[in-house]
């Protein structure tokens, strides 16, 4: 990373208790613009909650979030939104039934006014659709095709391009691959490494090391609601990081049996 | 992406598809293919019933227009993900509340009308808000007011004026400014020349001899197409419209867009409460009285007309036009059985073929559209 650049993003000491339990216990992040940071942890260590915090769903009980350099409290999602943090969401992006022009939209719809009346600018919306779709590299029988009938990757692709569309800032991605088969997967992690050229702070959420591997310029481990530190790319082997996600010693034993293939 | 060298390529795996099954897929299709059938088996087997002359037009279209006047609220709310069982028991209440505030209270009829709708509306906007706070399903918060209101229209003539039907709304609607935009006709001058001129029938004896013998457009049918061009372009041609596909398609993936998903459900209560009322007020200044069991079924009509009109019952899918030509399927089919001397009891079994024949056909359009096997 380059280290003169400013954190976009920062998240200092955040905790959150959600009545007697405490999810987050002190999580502390920072994002550069175009960096990939990959946010791994195994199930239950409190990626979910975390990432929640940053996109404005669940307010910190403490702790502190700057953004762009600023102190910021995002009220609900749609602060954290217009301030430029995006989210993708694993299954929650994409209405099947809907066109992908009607999808790309959604939220954000382009409006033309005839006389006093706006009307939804369904030619506009088609074109900057089919555009964006080529330039991510999917062809469409056209920008009335139903998302339905998109694989599992385009989709994430388009939900992607979408958000970095209207303007994403930090494009947060919840376990985008987690569903998804190989040449599918590749082509997501293709996606992701584009905009991160772009200038866009990405965080990729997932369990999965390889994946994490391929595209991360940072790894932040976390493990029942804490960081267990975060390591630069090429500073951490694959089973190192396989370990911390593991919380440490049960999976070696395990690994054993199982031939180092997990 | 030097690792998917054939993406722009085309995929060989999509197959193209023939203009045919492209036109499948529209939600109108039902609608449109069931219309014709069902004009088409009129004509052959009731033309020279009466059925085709100004009166029998006039005759089917009034009971399509009713149809359709609920199908409008029906059809986007249902797209929008919910439902409204309340409609039937709405229009019975409602109808009950004008005669009450008009003939009761004395109130003039324009103020009767506007506290109907005001009080209507609030009542669809309640619905709405328990819905999306309880996150029950809308099918039992409604069924729980369909008793309710229904309660409240036999309850409330009884206890004031001893009786179920409350009458004697024409007299006093009589010179008011506004009961005419649901009760009156237009086009009457037309008609008139149409009679003079011999294009359509005028009576041959009588008080109203030489009057033809249909004098005018009722308000109703207007109210009909305006209520259908508004809901069709709402729908399709606006931002609003996008949000109750999305809201209806998956209400979650719509809040993470920033579709205020609630806003709009509760909007589509509201909007079929009004529309609910439209009907009530229409029917209640025609027969000049309000009785208690007015609107029974209703819901179930509305809701019928919707899904033959090509709309998913589960939401996110579904078209106005579909819904208004299921509405007209519905009004012709039951007044053509009549002008062909049916029994009136095969309606009933028609509309359970028909309904099934269309939820069946749905099912099959949703799994071309989304590619599910």
């Amino acid at each position: 990373m380059n280290p003169e650049k400013a954190p976009i993003i920062q998240m200092k000491n955040i905790e959150k208790h959600f009545g007697s339990v405490i999810a987050l216990a002190g999580v502390s992040l920072e994002v550069f613009p175009g960096e990939c940071h990959c946010l791994l942890g195994d199930n239950g260590a409190g990626k979910s909650t975390f990432i929640k915090t940053m996109s404005g769903v669940h307010q910190p009980t403490h702790g502190e979030i700057y953004f762009e350099g600023k102190p910021m409290s995002f009220g609900d999602p749609r602060d954290a939104i217009s301030a430029g943090i995006a989210t993708v969401h694993q299954h929650l992006a994409m209405i099947p039934l809907m066109s992908v022009s009607r999808n790309f939209f959604m939220g954000n719809e382009p409006v033309k006014k005839v006389g006093p009346m706006k009307f939804f600018d369904h030619e506009r919306a088609n074109q900057v659709t089919m555009d964006e779709m080529r330039k991510m590299g999917i062809n469409l029988r056209g920008p009335d095709q139903a998302v339905g009938t998109l694989s599992g990757g385009e989709r994430q692709t388009v939900a992607i391009a979408r958000a970095v569309h209207f303007g994403a800032k930090v494009l947060i991605l919840d376990e985008p691959t987690s569903a998804l088969g190989v040449r599918q997967t590749a082509n997501v992690l293709a996606t992701i490494d584009k905009v991160r050229k772009q200038g866009i702070a990405v965080v990729f959420i997932t369990h999965n090391v390889r994946h994490a591997l391929a595209v991360g310029d940072r790894f932040t481990v976390l493990n029942r609601g804490q960081t267990l530190g975060t390591a630069q790319r090429g500073q951490i082997t694959p089973e190192e990081l396989q370990d911390l996600m593991a919380g440490g010693q049960e999976l070696v034993a395990l690994e054993g049996s199982l031939g180092g293939t997990v | 992406m030097s690792n998917a060298p054939t993406e722009t390529a085309v995929d060989e795996r999509i197959k193209t598809r023939s203009r045919f099954r492209e036109a499948m897929i529209r939600p109108e299709l039902g609608g449109i293919v069931g219309t014709v059938a069902v004009f088409t088996f009129f004509l052959l087997f009731a033309f020279d019933s009466g059925m085709f002359n100004s009166q029998g037009i006039m005759n089917w279209t009034t009971v399509s227009a009713q149809f359709m006047i609920i199908a409008v609220g029906a059809c986007l709310l249902m797209i929008a993900g919910e439902f409204d069982l309340s409609v039937g028991s709405m229009i019975g209440f409602a109808g009950m509340l004008i005669a009450i505030f008009s003939v009761t209270l004395s109130w003039p009829v324009w103020l009767a009308i506007l506290a109907t709708f005001a009080l209507c509306i609030a009542i669809g906007a309640l619905n709405g808000y328990i819905v999306i706070r309880t996150g029950l399903p809308s099918f039992i918060v409604t069924l729980a007011f369909l008793f309710i209101l229904r309660g409240f229209a036999i309850f409330l003539p009884q206890v004031i004026e001893r009786k179920t039907i409350i009458g004697g709304i024409k007299d006093v609607a009589e010179g008011d400014w506004l009961a005419p935009i649901f009760g009156g006709k237009i086009f009457t001058g037309l008609f008139q020349w149409m009679g003079d001129t011999g294009i359509i029938a005028v009576f041959e004896r009588g008080s109203r001899k030489g009057q033809p013998v249909v004098d005018g457009i009722p308000m109703l049918i207007v109210w009909a197409i305006i209520l259908v061009i508004f809901g069709h372009i709402l729908l399709t041609k606006t931002k609003f419209g996008n949000w109750i596909f999305a809201a209806g398609g998956d209400a979650e993936a719509a809040r993470n867009s920033g579709v205020p998903v609630n806003k709009v459900k509760v909007l589509m209560f509201m909007f079929t409460a009004f529309c609910a009322t439209v009907f009530a007020v229409c029917q209640v200044m025609e027969f000049g009285s309000a009785g208690a069991d007015r609107g029974v079924l209703k819901e179930f009509e509305a809701i019928i007309a919707v899904v033959i009109g090509g709309a998913l019952l589960t939401g996110g899918y579904g078209s106005v036009l579909g819904a208004a030509l299921g509405a007209l399927i519905f009004g012709v089919v039951q007044q053509g059985l009549f002008f062909a001397g049916v029994e009136s009891s095969l309606f009933r079994v028609f509309l359970g073929v028909i309904l099934l024949g269309a939820v069946i056909l749905n099912t099959y359009i949703r799994r071309i559209i989304t590619g599910e096997r």
